[in-house]
């Protein structure tokens, strides 16, 4: 097998894994969406916001440094961000003459970089921590429970199922063109760029084909089986008292995070 | 080896404004109930095992990839092959799962900016995509093979612009900047986009072509207006919204950072202009139309070439 799992789950015996899933994803939706009304520059309210993924990264027994590592998923898009230094109105605080044209830094623009920067890394950290401390299938159901369509959560479960063995097929196609055109030079692929094109062009309809036909054949199977539509579950939620209490303590966090960051 | 495919069209958590969070996920929520439900009446039982399957081909088909030149190299982002091979609300459903996949198991694309995922990669490319082969599916194959690259190449400049779009009214990123940006980076993944596209549905039309003529019809002929909307919107706002001033930017500085984004090396007509024409919206609409020529073209000539290149390899492997 090409890939392992794409699964992010890390197994534990902790109080937040054995949360009810759907406390973990209303809890990480209402983080994210208490960090978005965040006003810009709020320091000691982004401060406690994370303070709360610390204190949900001890209490799942989780290692702190994979998490911040994993957490750079957003850099790309946030180093983007970056002109907004130059281009936000305020004071200026330092300009740099390069040839014919003077940039110029201003101090809210830094800020709201700044505030951007914090409010993006902080989001992801939560949802790293939910994927981490649920198993998907969990989540999946969690979903289903909080009255997301039936249909999309079973076909993101019905992709979530097939996705390596698709990939492992991807995997194969790319094994096999590799095993047969020698490789010039680091990077560069021979043949004219419309013939590699048009390589790499069979193999994603030829994947496609494969899939349909796939398909087919799963759903032959299903129907043999009684499939009817939908699916059953056999794993009934209920809410403890735990559950209830880690509710109340997250919305009471978030709740003093938004005033402090107001005050 | 999990694919990281063009990350600037996976809007993370935290970069949109409150107002548009909301309104994004109305859209998108209206969108797939519709493409649900579509769906549904379509393929009946049929629907979640080749819903599902087909994301998790969209996922896997990120990963197959073709050296372009200086170590760059071209991938898809399969929404436009999905909505021609599928049908848009097919296309829009898979694409759909494919983002929501990504934002849990991934953290790639945030959960509460997913509204907004949905509507760049899913609603918008499949309106675009769909749309303009839609306006051919009754004529010659090369017609349509070379309608359907442009398609592709229009769906990611698309949703590059309305990423723009998205970021700028959040005042996160400077629409000045953003817009030609954006444009300017994906203008060279759309090609990626649309050289895989065709070949990829040129394949299907050997292998299976009935898979095709099932679908090309499902949508009606008003896709096909949905989908002139999209490349007209992609030619004549980008000038537009590149001009806006946007509250955000500092109009003192004429001479100041704006003018450095202008200069950067991946722009092959910088910000979008015709130098000769000067930096008017007339000059960023010849610049756009280029473009269009220029992929619509290069689109041509691999459909042109792709029979031949094929009936050679026959003759010698016969």
């Amino acid at each position: 097998m090409v890939t392992a799992s794409f699964d992010r789950y890390q197994r534990r015996d902790s109080i937040i894994h054995r949360l009810d899933a759907r406390v973990k994803v209303v809890i990480a939706v209402l983080f994210i969406v208490s960090n978005v009304f965040l006003p810009d520059g709020a320091w000691l309210a982004f401060a406690i916001a994370w303070a709360l993924v610390l204190l949900t990264v001890r209490l799942a027994q989780l290692a702190l440094t994979s998490l911040l590592k994993r957490s750079l998923v957003a850099l790309p898009f946030a180093l983007a961000a970056v002109t907004i230094i130059f281009t936000h109105p305020g004071e200026t605080l330092a300009a740099w003459r390069v040839g014919s044209w003077t940039i110029t830094a201003t101090e809210a623009g830094l800020v709201r970089f700044a505030s951007i920067m914090l409010r993006s890394w902080i989001s992801v950290q939560m949802a790293l921590l939910l994927a981490a401390t649920t198993p998907f299938p969990d989540l999946m159901h969690a979903l289903r429970h909080l009255r997301v369509p039936a249909v999309l959560i079973t076909i993101i479960s019905f992709m979530y199922r097939y996705l390596f063995v698709v990939t492992d097929e991807a995997g194969r196609l790319l094994r096999a063109r590799a095993a047969r055109s020698a490789r010039p030079a680091a990077g560069q692929g021979g043949g004219s760029l419309l013939w590699r094109a048009r390589t790499a062009g069979n193999m994603v309809g030829q994947l496609l084909l494969r899939s349909v036909e796939r398909s087919e054949r799963v759903y032959n199977a299903m129907a043999a089986r009684g499939y009817r539509g939908h699916f059953l579950t056999m794993n009934p939620h209920v809410m403890s008292a735990r559950d209830w209490l880690a509710c109340v303590v997250a919305v009471a966090w978030l709740v003093s995070a938004q005033m402090i960051g107001r005050l | 080896m999990y694919p990281a495919i063009s990350p600037l069209l996976h809007v993370p958590d935290g970069f949109l404004s409150p107002a548009v969070t909301a309104i994004t996920w109305l859209l998108a929520a209206i969108a797939v109930w519709l493409a649900a439900h579509r769906a549904q009446t379509r393929f009946r039982e049929r629907l979640i095992p080749l819903a599902g399957i087909m994301a998790a081909f969209i996922f896997a088909a990120q990963m197959i990839n073709f050296p372009i030149a200086g170590g760059t190299s071209g991938h898809l982002v399969g929404a436009a092959l999905a909505a021609i091979v599928l049908g848009p609300w097919m296309g829009i459903l898979v694409m759909t799962a494919v983002i929501a996949l990504q934002a849990l198991l991934f953290q790639d694309g945030g959960l509460v900016a997913m509204g907004a995922n949905i509507l760049i990669m899913g609603v918008v490319p499949a309106l675009g995509g769909y749309g303009l082969y839609r306006a051919v599916i009754n004529h010659s194959r090369r017609l349509q093979l070379a309608t359907a690259g442009v398609a592709a190449w229009f769906s990611v400049m698309a949703a590059a612009l309305l990423t723009a779009l998205l970021l700028g009214f959040s005042g996160t990123f400077s629409l000045r900047i953003a817009v030609p940006a954006m444009l300017g980076v994906h203008a060279l993944i759309g090609l990626g986009e649309a050289l895989i596209t065709v070949a990829a549905l040129s394949f299907i039309m050997n292998s299976r072509p009935q898979l095709l003529q099932e679908s090309a019809a499902t949508g009606s002929r008003g896709w096909i207006i949905a989908g002139g909307a999209i490349v007209l919107l992609v030619i004549f706002l980008s000038p537009f919204a590149s001009g806006l001033p946007d509250g955000l930017e500092w109009v003192a500085q004429e001479n100041g950072f704006l003018q450095a984004a202008r200069e950067a090396p991946y722009q092959i007509m910088p910000d979008y202009t015709i130098p000769a024409l000067g930096d008017t919206a007339v000059s960023t609409i010849v610049a756009g139309a280029v473009g269009a020529a220029i992929a619509g073209g290069g689109a041509w000539v691999v459909a042109r070439l792709l029979p031949r290149l094929r009936s050679r390899k026959e003759r010698a492997g016969s």
